[in-house]
């Protein structure tokens, strides 16, 4: 039968059918294909012999290796835990002084503060802890609330202005714009921008003097060097955390804006708080 | 008799044409007005006013065009071509659309700004692009070409008379239904199959008539066997239907609102999602385009298919072994071991009967290679092929556990669906909407096959750049994540690497716009071809015999 109906080209017998002129040649399976078939079956048949495969009336069968996720991930997780096991154990005696100056301890927190850091900290103060406008850059050492290592810890742990936290760093500059008039917060706006950098109008800077003394100095103190009890910023250098410039400086007088960080202490334990105030202090501004 | 199965609506003597689609519609369009008046909340409302419109322009069209004389006879031993050629132009509209959408998501991707809110934001956007090339031109190029085919394979007319009409326009409406969902913010959140619960019925209804009117075809014909293209076809009709149905059973919050809950919950959800998503991957776009293939690679290379042996096995091996590769989109996860196990080796052995599709396609075109030199339908059709052949050795590669504790939820995943999407989906579409166009319009030639080769080359361009950046980009990302130093602790944030992933992303974009300039280009010679143009143009070298030079 097939001899009636041969492929001219190919010289390979057709099925003999015709679909709208399409014919089918009647190769037969190519061996490598069959071959490669079987072997991935027999693969399969193999590997669900060893691993977790078949279901079963209530659960499925274990596979011969005794393979589990779970028990893959709680090893792995044990041994990762058991690895840092004395460091942590280290961290959670000592005080993040004594860490900071033991160089195992210190290489071990800042890593692990470094890794924290990136999941929970980037959001607000920037890949590189840079900061922006409104969020501390963390590399300097102007401190608002101080830069030694266990101010960092009491910050981190109880956060600024976080009214949830009854340890939380508590202050907040009041708004001048309903305590003195237009004039004299341009004045005091001129003298504090003075103070570190150039001024448009210096007749201003005078009469901000005075503004500033019988308004400021009980925070900022009398040099406007700043006081680290209240968080009150330095303001004689030229890092400004909501801008420069008087413009910017007389908004932060009128009305000024209270930034707020949370209290970490609940969602990232002891051990983590400690480890990120060393991480943050061996960031360069430490003290 | 089709004939006889057609539908009058009688006014005296007159037959009133398209009479009872009239009257059908308007209550249909009513139903909508009330609904948009009744909704129980402001997007469903919206979402009625949009069917309302447009339902009520399609009737509107109809009435200008009815007319009160007896129709016209219709030869039964005709092929019923008119809504294949409004197949053919609505693949080509919503491949367009999908692809564009396609292309402005991955700019949002690398450029944040793009977002425009609420309803052009990525979230709205991203399903509007999937569905858009998968269900909105991948669905309409099955949809014509199954009917093309079906006909011509069995010598039988479209079974049911209208009914194929009616297949076709309820397809494009629940097209622009699902659309403008997603750009309403109306969704389901089931990947794939975003659109809610009474978009969902309407397609239930659509696709049973068109498995009807495939199936009615199939058992009309005059042929004694069934081709292997719509073996493949009807597979794809039948299974989608039941992946439709299982995964969309939910119920209303309310039946004038548009928010609906899934039957399923937690794991036994996101099993039943991935065993939809993984099988809509399957039984659409490789059953149904490999239906495409079988007809269209013999046709186009005049040659017979390779084997029928390899036909029938590869089949067989494709449906019973595809439908339990879905479990590895969830390898660990809470999904059960036992059923990521199977998940995996059910992949790993539908590799050879992927590759038999590839080897049959292939070799269809063995004592016609040089066409591949000479006829850029068949060089686009032969790069589909090859395509289909690298990303379903890549699937199953990325189904094993360890090497998808890399790639899952990288890029790499998008690149892979892409060579499939655009290198098999795409191509093998563009091969047949090529050949049929000339034939359904009784066109002589294309407007320009110049332009086709222009359009391979800028389509295989876009799918290469696209590709390989996101294997870059996928497995960079992938390493990242896992990147630990030596106290243990992870080295890369996860926004160091979305910034690390912003170059990968441009280029990306880019290699997308290449391919949607192809498209374009598609688009212009397709549309010149129905105008009846004919571009002079240089024949390709090659395509016409040589001068032979006198010895």
């Amino acid at each position: 039968m097939s001899s009636e109906h041969i492929d001219d080209v190919s010289g390979i017998s057709t099925t003999g059918h015709e679909w709208d002129g399409i014919k089918e040649l009647n190769n037969p399976l190519p061996r490598w294909w069959v071959i490669t078939f079987y072997v991935t079956i027999i693969w399969a048949v193999g590997y669900t012999i060893a691993y977790p495969a078949w279901p079963m009336l209530s659960s499925a069968t274990k596979g011969v290796l005794g393979y589990s996720s779970r028990n893959d991930v709680r090893n792995e997780l044990a041994a990762a835990e058991a690895a840092k096991g004395k460091y942590v154990a280290a961290i959670q005696e000592k005080t993040v002084s004594q860490i900071a100056a033991d160089d195992a301890l210190r290489e071990f927190a800042v890593a692990a503060g470094g890794a924290t850091f990136k999941v929970n900290c980037v959001q607000c103060h920037g890949s590189g802890a840079q900061g922006s406008k409104g969020f501390p850059n963390l590399n300097d050492d102007d401190w608002l609330w101080g830069g030694m290592a266990t101010q960092v810890e009491q910050t981190i742990m109880h956060g600024i202005r976080f009214a949830s936290d009854p340890d939380t760093r508590q202050s907040e500059m009041p708004a001048f714009g309903a305590i003195i008039t237009g004039d004299q917060i341009k004045q005091v706006s001129a003298y504090v921008a003075g103070l570190s950098g150039p001024v448009q109008n210096k007749g201003l800077i005078e009469p901000g003097a005075k503004v500033f003394a019988e308004n400021c100095v009980a925070c900022h103190g009398a040099n406007a060097k700043g006081n680290r009890e209240f968080g009150a910023p330095d303001l004689t250098d030229a890092i400004w955390l909501y801008g420069s410039g008087e413009t910017a400086i007389a908004a932060q007088v009128r009305e000024p804006k209270h930034g707020v960080m949370p209290a970490w202490i609940g969602r990232l334990g002891e051990t983590k708080v400690k480890e990120l105030a060393v991480y943050v202090h061996s960031l360069g501004g430490g003290k | 008799m089709a004939v006889t199965i057609r539908r009058k609506f009688e006014i005296g003597d007159f037959a009133m044409r398209f009479g009872t689609e009239i009257v059908l519609l308007s209550l249909f369009a009513f139903a909508a007005l009330v609904a948009a008046g009744f909704g129980a909340d402001e997007p469903f409302r919206q979402h009625m006013w949009v069917l309302f419109f447009a339902v009520a322009g399609f009737t509107a069209i109809l009435l200008r065009k009815t007319e009160f004389k007896p129709a016209a006879p219709i030869d039964p031993e005709a092929y019923m071509d008119g809504p294949v050629r409004y197949g053919a132009i609505a693949t080509m509209f919503w491949g367009v659309v999908g692809m564009l959408v396609g292309v402005v998501i991955a700019l949002q991707l690398a450029y944040p700004d793009l977002n425009i809110q609420p309803w052009f934001n990525f979230g709205r956007l991203r399903p509007l692009h999937t569905s858009g090339v998968v269900f909105a031109f991948g669905g309409n190029a099955l949809l014509c070409t199954s009917l093309y085919v079906v006909q011509r394979t069995c010598r039988a007319r479209l079974f049911g008379g209208d009914l194929a009409w009616f297949v076709f326009w309820g397809y494009q409406l629940f097209i622009v239904m699902a659309a403008t969902g997603y750009l309403l913010g109306i969704t389901e959140s089931r990947e794939y199959a975003e659109p809610e619960w009474y978009v969902d019925i309407w397609l239930t209804i659509v696709w049973v008539a068109y498995l009807l009117l495939f199936l009615g075809t199939i058992m009309k014909r005059k042929e004694p066997h069934i081709y292997v293209a719509n073996w493949f076809y009807l597979s794809f009709i039948v299974t989608i239907a039941m992946l439709h149905v299982v995964n969309n059973l939910s119920m209303p919050a309310s039946f004038l609102g548009s928010k609906s809950y899934s039957a399923f919950s937690g794991v036994q959800d996101a099993l039943t999602q991935w065993w939809y998503g993984h099988n809509a991957v399957g039984f659409f776009l490789t059953a149904g385009f490999l239906g495409m293939m079988y007809y269209f690679v013999p046709k186009q290379a005049n040659r017979p298919v390779y084997s029928y042996r390899l036909s029938i096995i590869h089949f067989w091996a494709i449906i019973f072994l595809y439908i339990w590769a879905g479990p590895h989109h969830l390898h660990y996860t809470a999904l059960p071991d036992w059923a990521q196990t199977l998940g995996m080796v059910f992949s790993i052995m539908l590799w050879m009967p992927s590759w038999g599709g590839m080897i049959n396609g292939l070799m269809t075109l063995s004592g016609a290679w040089d066409k591949i030199r000479t006829d850029p339908i068949i060089r686009m059709m032969v790069m589909a092929i090859a395509f289909y052949g690298m990303s379903t050795f890549e699937g199953p590669m990325m189904s094993i556990k360890t090497v998808n504790s890399l790639s899952h939820y990288t890029d790499w995943t998008i690149g892979h669906v892409h060579s499939g999407a655009l290198g098999w989906v795409g191509m093998i579409s563009f091969g047949a909407i090529y050949y049929m166009v000339p034939k359904l319009w009784n066109r002589q030639r294309l407007y320009s096959l110049r332009l086709v080769t222009w359009h391979f080359w800028l389509a295989t361009l876009g799918i290469v750049v696209y590709a390989a950046v996101m294997w870059v980009s996928g497995i960079m990302q992938g390493l990242m994540w896992r990147e630990y130093d030596e106290q243990g602790f992870l080295v890369y944030s996860f926004a160091e690497t979305v910034a690390a992933m912003h170059p990968y992303y441009v280029m990306r974009a880019a290699g997308g716009a290449l391919y949607l300039s192809g498209a374009l280009l598609m688009a212009w010679n397709i549309t010149m071809t129905i105008l009846g143009y004919q571009r002079e143009e240089q024949p390709l070298p090659g395509s016409e015999p040589a001068l032979q030079l006198a010895e």
